[in-house]
């Protein structure tokens, strides 16, 4: 079918190099190598799972409004869920890291992995720090106003100012999910293209000798 | 590391494998971790303490109200002589020879006479002194102006915050402008108005939040919670919720020498920009980690893997 | 609002030894924490029998 023209497509080149790095077979695999067995390996799930009933609870309760949870029995009960879910998800994104750190996770031209996921970690604070400023509380008005002083401190308040509600509210449900959204994704696509990492001593056998 | 085993280690894994079903393990962690949330949410629900509106600070603490209004109008509360981004008042803190929030210029300016007095009083009808009070106010330069909330911000000040004890004086139009604002306040119109400056559509709360700073009744509700920066509160909630134990390490550095100490020049009085610039470092550190020497060997040399892979290890005899 | 809704809201009870405090649901968050790596760690992982895969 290659008739030369389609080699400088960017589409044909685009679509030979996702089927090289991530066939859907890789994608969706039926198998997994045999030492992806340990319940260190259910941590990114578990954060990922708790990302998704954080954006869940935070979609529901972006339809009803910022103030809804303090009149509403049912809005303070999505309000909990949201607040829960985001203690889990760092839990878990910790112990996750912990775990990939000590795994050496990184090894086998797996770098970007590693950095993704510590830029969704750096992100997802950002992400959570706005959240605090939109619940319209006592707690929201403090940190507003002592948080301030450090975004000031370095001129990044000339762009970024907490006090600002209706600047804060936008980031937190626009802007910075996409980003958490976005980075995540790739993670895992990342995960699922290069494959589990294996255990560093998985080749000593075959480079004993040099060893 | 060889570049061999770099070579093998990202190839593809041509060992045994096992069936793993990825997409029925996420759909059974996301019905967990929601049940997980839900038993919590039904057993604590969630922090939600009343926010403090100008109301409560002026029917609570009228004195305090009064006399921070009186330092708005004379510029000596913390707004008036912060600096950038909201005046010229200082030049701010600083790193070194770098000023980053005065480059960065004047980017939400607040002039706290009239946004935080002046204009909220001219969007009600106040009562007689308020109003010749506020007439004398606008028809006055701005030297006279300064010079009256000067002299009664200081004997204010001598007074203890008590203004039945302070001295006649030289104070013009400011203590019925001050009391026209405590009444207001009182009333409950000061927050609408101070948030919308005279316009109609507002989503920054930029002046509320500096002007109920400047005072003490705010400030001492954080403290009486726990929340003040100084005492770990970055990391705190209010009531025995969970707070953002993540910001441990950025709330560690407030804690410790020099940054603990506001006299301490320059770290501790510049502490919020050098702490930034560590926290910023810190994470960069952590996002290049692989790259790190030393760090990168750890997982080498202290054998947690073993523990991590304990079945392969054991199946192949590693 | 939370079957201990009134309990949540009491005055927070902190551990504070020199420059070091935290409050006790920080603690109990943290170590909860160390206590899931520590269990992921040393709990036998099931299901993975010798020779179930290929090869
Ligand atoms: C939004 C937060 C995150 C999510 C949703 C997430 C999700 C995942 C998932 C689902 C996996 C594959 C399963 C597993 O090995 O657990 C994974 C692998 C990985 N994660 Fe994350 N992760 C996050 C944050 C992080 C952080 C903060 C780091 C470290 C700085 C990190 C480093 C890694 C590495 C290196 C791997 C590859 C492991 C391998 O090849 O075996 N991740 N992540």
């Amino acid at each position: 079918m290659s008739t030369g023209i389609e080699k400088e497509m960017w589409t044909t080149k685009l679509r030979k190099a996702w089927q090289k790095n991530l066939p859907v077979e890789k994608l969706l695999p039926d198998t997994q190598p045999a030492y992806v067995a340990s319940w260190i390996y259910m941590f990114g799930v578990a954060t990922l799972a708790s990302l998704g009933v954080i954006i869940a609870s935070g979609l529901w309760l972006s339809f009803e409004g910022a103030s809804w949870y303090h009149y509403s029995s049912v809005g303070h009960f999505v309000n909990s869920i949201h607040f829960w879910a985001v203690q889990f998800f760092f839990i878990f994104m910790v112990v996750h890291l912990w775990g990939k750190f000590w795994m050496a996770a990184w090894r086998g031209k797996r770098m970007m992995t590693w950095v993704t996921g510590a830029l969704a970690f750096v992100g997802s604070i950002a992400t959570a720090f706005t959240g605090y400023l939109i619940q319209t509380n006592f707690d929201s008005q403090w940190i507003s106003y002592e948080a301030k002083d450090g975004f000031n401190s370095v001129g990044i308040g000339s762009k970024f100012n907490v006090t600002n509600f209706g600047q804060m509210i936008l980031l937190h449900v626009a802007f910075l999910p996409v980003i958490i959204g976005v980075i995540t994704l790739i993670h895992v696509l990342l995960v699922r293209s290069k494959g589990v990492v294996p255990p560093i001593d998985a080749f000593n056998k075959e480079l004993g000798e040099r060893k | 590391m060889s570049d061999r085993r770099t070579e093998l280690e990202a190839a593809p894994w041509g060992g045994r494998t096992r069936r793993y079903d990825l997409i029925k393990e996420g759909v059974v962690a996301v019905v967990i971790i929601a049940i997980l949330a839900a038993v919590l949410s039904t057993l604590f629900g969630s922090p939600d303490d009343k926010q403090i509106t100008f109301k409560d600070w002026a029917v609570s603490a009228p004195a305090d109200f009064y006399a921070t209004s009186v330092q708005e109008l004379a510029g000596t509360s913390g707004t008036a002589g912060y600096g950038a981004p909201y005046n010229t008042a200082s030049d701010g803190v600083n790193l070194g020879p770098l000023h980053l929030a005065k480059i960065m210029g004047v980017t939400h300016p607040v002039d706290t006479v009239n946004d935080f007095v002046i204009t909220p009083l001219t969007t009600v009808s106040n009562a007689a002194p308020v109003a010749d009070a506020l007439k004398l106010w606008q028809a006055s330069d701005a030297k006279q102006q300064s010079t009256w909330a000067t002299n009664y911000d200081t004997a204010l000040t001598k007074a203890n915050q008590d203004a039945s004890k302070v001295p006649t004086g030289d104070y013009g139009p400011v203590p019925e402008l001050a009391a026209g604002l405590l009444t207001m306040a009182q009333a409950g119109s000061l927050d609408g108005a101070l948030l919308s400056q005279g316009n109609y559509f507002q989503s920054d709360n930029t002046k509320q939040t500096l002007f109920l700073g400047d005072g003490s009744y705010f400030n001492d509700q954080s403290t009486a919670s726990n929340l003040q920066g100084d005492t770990w509160g970055m990391m705190n909630e209010t009531g025995r919720y969970p707070g953002q134990a993540w910001l441990w390490l950025y709330s560690f550095w407030y804690q410790i020498p020099p940054f603990n100490n506001e006299d301490n020049h320059p770290f501790g009085a510049n502490a919020d920009a050098w702490i930034m610039v560590i926290m910023g470092g810190l994470s960069l550190g952590l996002i290049i980690m692989p790259l790190i020497p030393g760090v990168r060997s750890l997982p080498y040399k202290i054998k947690i893997h073993r523990l991590i892979w304990k079945n392969y290890y054991q199946e192949e005899n590693l | 609002m939370g079957i201990f809704h009134h309990f949540m809201n009491l005055k927070a009870v902190y551990i504070h030894i020199g420059w070091f405090q935290m409050s006790i649901t920080n603690l109990v968050v943290v170590l909860s924490m160390l206590l899931v790596f520590g269990l992921a760690l040393v709990l036998p992982f099931p299901g993975s029998k010798k020779g179930k895969g290929q090869k």
